[in-house]
């Protein structure tokens, strides 16, 4: 209602480009290279059929009949018209759905773990919490103006699958020796033009202090973010330019006067938010299933993906299946119509009814009897969706890249694809557990930096060359990728992933993943192998 | 030129001259008879002048200037100008909040400079009370934005309970 109302008054030219801008960014709508962008909140990446089946409804009515799933667990949308933007987010309304907060200066989509509540090791389910961040954070007066984005992260699993540690704010998830819960905090992580893992500024802090210990964060970084240059916006820079020390002083003086306020949670509320997180209707089944078993002793094809795109679940008898959205020729991460209803259809068959994005760009079935994933497997192939790469280094993180986005240096999506055709799914099988990210520009919307192999668009006198890095990762021990050297051009670029493995092959001992390769090797053997012993002095390009 | 006031949800005349950081003292010994709102910088280096106007003196901040600059003065002051050099600076907002939460300022809080109809809304929860509207802004759309939203989740200063304490 109040952005139909906004839209009105721009297109009658009573609000101006500027003026409108932030409108239209905090109900998720860019303007890009060919048309608008609208990105569709998903909290913590989690959606119902019925969500999925309206957004396939959206994508065939306003856009041209697909979606785009992003790193922020969200959606987005390539090409509707300004016009139709109302009447889209009318449409997202009637499922409980909207784009507030999807950009713009502002607190964005709280993300988490998309195993949370279903792993097998968790220390508690992040989802409640994610949920109370998701309340406080929308239409905060306060904090709706800031100097730069803002995203926050929960993550209460063992295997960080969220990216904790390069948020501007990651939340890990503990208990105390009195088995209390509360927080590990870290402030000031974040990738773009300057990648930076968060700084620990809290070691714990009990759970019931979270919104005021969040407000007395956000408002030392509204007053004192730097506001006179958009790349030295982000919390990362003030936390660099401060000091650990002392922006933890500054917080905790905002803190004091906060602290033990209206915005302690109280019991109630946290058990009200927990309650919507409560387990679905498991069934008692025995852990192993002889169905399973058969299927996967008589079916190659099936027993791959079934290795690939399944994790152990919480309940016996269960399994938690990733359907792995970056099936070679297809743009990474984008869904068409038909294959969105198909998915809220096998979610409602096979899972009750509920999905999770993740923020590598996949969906999950979090909740899928070990008897029927042979079942699911089969009608996954009809749609294309049986894509068996999960981890490997074909499940590309990417952006889309210079095709759609006005930033991008580069186009990424040929790029993917390029490497994806030179891997046979054989040989990804052999390389095994490999992430590679790709950014179109130095934005880093494809997480270049913490991928295993890190991919970053830049632009030479108006040419399209790619910069490669390696060793970033992006879980519970994260680190940034360095750069190899000069930049390759495009069609280089999936020889050069190819040395790079082939340099990984010939040095991992058994059952060595490449990260960890990489971590013994360094950079040297790859260096060498990409440039020969042509010794640069501008190595950093 | 006036800039048209809203204060209790509806417009009202204004009685204080803004006086621009351009403004020298000269000036304003020639506005003596006149209620006046001086930049922080003449608040900061002319009590004297101040203390010996007949008329009333305010002070403004700007978006960098920080409440605790004029902590002393609160008890005293009718009204702490803030001034939003672009509607998109967002530190005008915590500055509201913390004159009224941690200084526990009650006199008026009035938003000026880039004050637009969409960011009054956000401008009432944080401690705002009156709100000197940019020129070109519609009056009557305006007045319609303090009922924006029913509902809000945070506490603030319009309401200090959070949502979950209200349920």
């Amino acid at each position: 209602m109040q952005f139909r109302d906004q839209t009105r008054r721009f297109l009658a030219g009573q609000l101006s480009d500027a003026e409108f801008l932030p409108l239209r960014l905090q109900n998720g709508l860019y303007i890009q290279r060919l048309a608008p962008m609208l990105r569709v909140a998903i909290p913590y990446g989690m959606l119902s059929s019925t969500q999925m089946r309206k957004l396939a409804f959206i994508a065939d009515h306003f856009d041209k009949g697909y979606g785009h799933l992003t790193t922020r667990q969200n959606i987005q949308f390539n090409w509707p018209a300004l016009a139709d933007v109302p009447d889209i987010l009318a449409h997202l309304a009637e499922v409980e759905m909207h784009a507030i907060q999807t950009s713009g200066n502002c607190i964005r989509n709280t993300t988490t773990d998309q195993f949370a509540g279903v792993a097998v090791d968790e220390v508690d389910d992040a989802r409640a919490y994610c949920e109370i961040i998701r309340q406080w954070s929308t239409f905060h007066p306060e904090f709706a103006f800031l100097p730069r984005k803002f995203k926050i992260a929960v993550c209460g699993t063992r295997q960080d699958q969220a990216a904790t540690q390069v948020h501007d704010i990651g939340l890990y998830l503990l208990k105390n020796e009195n088995n209390e819960i509360g927080f590990r905090v870290l402030v000031g992580g974040g990738l773009g033009r300057t990648p930076v893992i968060g700084s620990e500024i809290k070691a714990f802090l009990p759970q019931e202090h979270l919104l005021s210990y969040l407000d007395a964060i956000l408002r030392v970084y509204n007053r004192e973010g730097r506001r006179d240059n958009k790349y030295k916006a982000r919390i990362k820079i003030l936390v660099r330019e401060t000091g650990t020390q002392a922006f933890k002083d500054k917080v905790e003086k905002e803190w004091a006067l906060l602290k033990d306020g209206p915005l302690t949670l109280t019991n109630a509320e946290l058990k009200r938010c927990r309650g919507f997180f409560h387990d679905p209707d498991y069934k008692a089944l025995p852990a192993d299933s002889s169905t399973l078993e058969t299927a996967l002793n008589t079916d190659v094809l099936f027993a791959s993906w079934y290795e690939q795109n399944t994790h152990a679940h919480k309940k016996p008898g269960y399994a938690i299946v990733t359907i792995c959205v970056k099936k070679t020729g297809f743009a990474p991460g984008d869904l068409d119509s038909d294959q969105m209803r198909f998915i809220a259809d096998l979610a409602e068959r096979y899972s009750f009814g509920e999905m999770r994005i993740t923020h590598t760009q996949n969906l999950v079935l979090a909740d899928v009897e070990k008897n029927e994933l042979y079942s699911l497997w089969q009608a996954l192939k009809t749609h294309d969706l049986e894509a068996d790469n999960l981890g490997l280094l074909s499940d590309m993180i990417c952006c889309p890249g210079g095709d759609f986005c006005s930033l991008a240096n580069a186009k990424s999506i040929p790029v993917a694809e390029a490497i994806q055709r030179r891997f046979s799914a054989q040989q990804l099988r052999d390389i095994g557990q490999l992430s590679l990210n790709i950014s179109g520009c130095m934005n880093a919307c494809g997480h270049h930096h913490v991928g295993n192999i890190g991919i970053l668009g830049v632009d030479k006198k108006g040419e399209e060359y790619f910069q490669i890095s390696l060793g970033g990762s992006s879980d519970h021990n994260t680190a940034l990728g360095k750069i190899v050297g000069p930049s390759f051009s495009q069609d280089e670029v999936p020889e050069v992933i190819e040395k790079i493995v082939n340099v990984y092959q010939q040095h991992k001992t058994t059952g060595e993943n490449f990260i960890n390769t990489y971590n013994r090797l360094g950079l040297e053997p790859f260096k060498e192998a990409l440039y020969g012993n042509k010794r640069d002095d501008h190595s950093t390009d | 030129m006036t800039t048209p006031l809203i204060k209790n949800g509806a417009l009202v005349d204004d009685n204080w001259v803004l006086v621009n950081t351009t403004t020298g003292v000269d000036d304003i010994a020639i506005l003596q008879d006149q209620d006046v709102i001086v930049p922080l910088s003449i608040w900061l280096t002319e009590q004297q002048l101040i203390r010996s106007r007949p008329a009333k003196t305010a002070v403004w901040l700007n978006s960098h200037e920080t409440p605790e600059a004029i902590a002393e003065s609160l008890g005293t002051l009718p009204l702490v100008a803030l001034n939003f050099p672009e509607f998109k600076d967002g530190r005008p907002f915590s500055s509201a909040r913390e004159l009224r939460q941690r200084f526990a300022y009650q006199g008026e809080i009035r938003a000026i400079g880039d004050v637009l109809r969409d960011q009054l809304f956000f401008m009432q929860r944080c401690g705002f009370d009156a709100f000197a509207l940019r020129d070109d802004q519609d009056v009557d759309n305006a007045l319609r934005a303090f009922n924006d939203f029913r509902h809000v989740y945070q506490p603030a200063i319009d309401q200090p309970l959070p949502l979950f304490r209200r349920r």
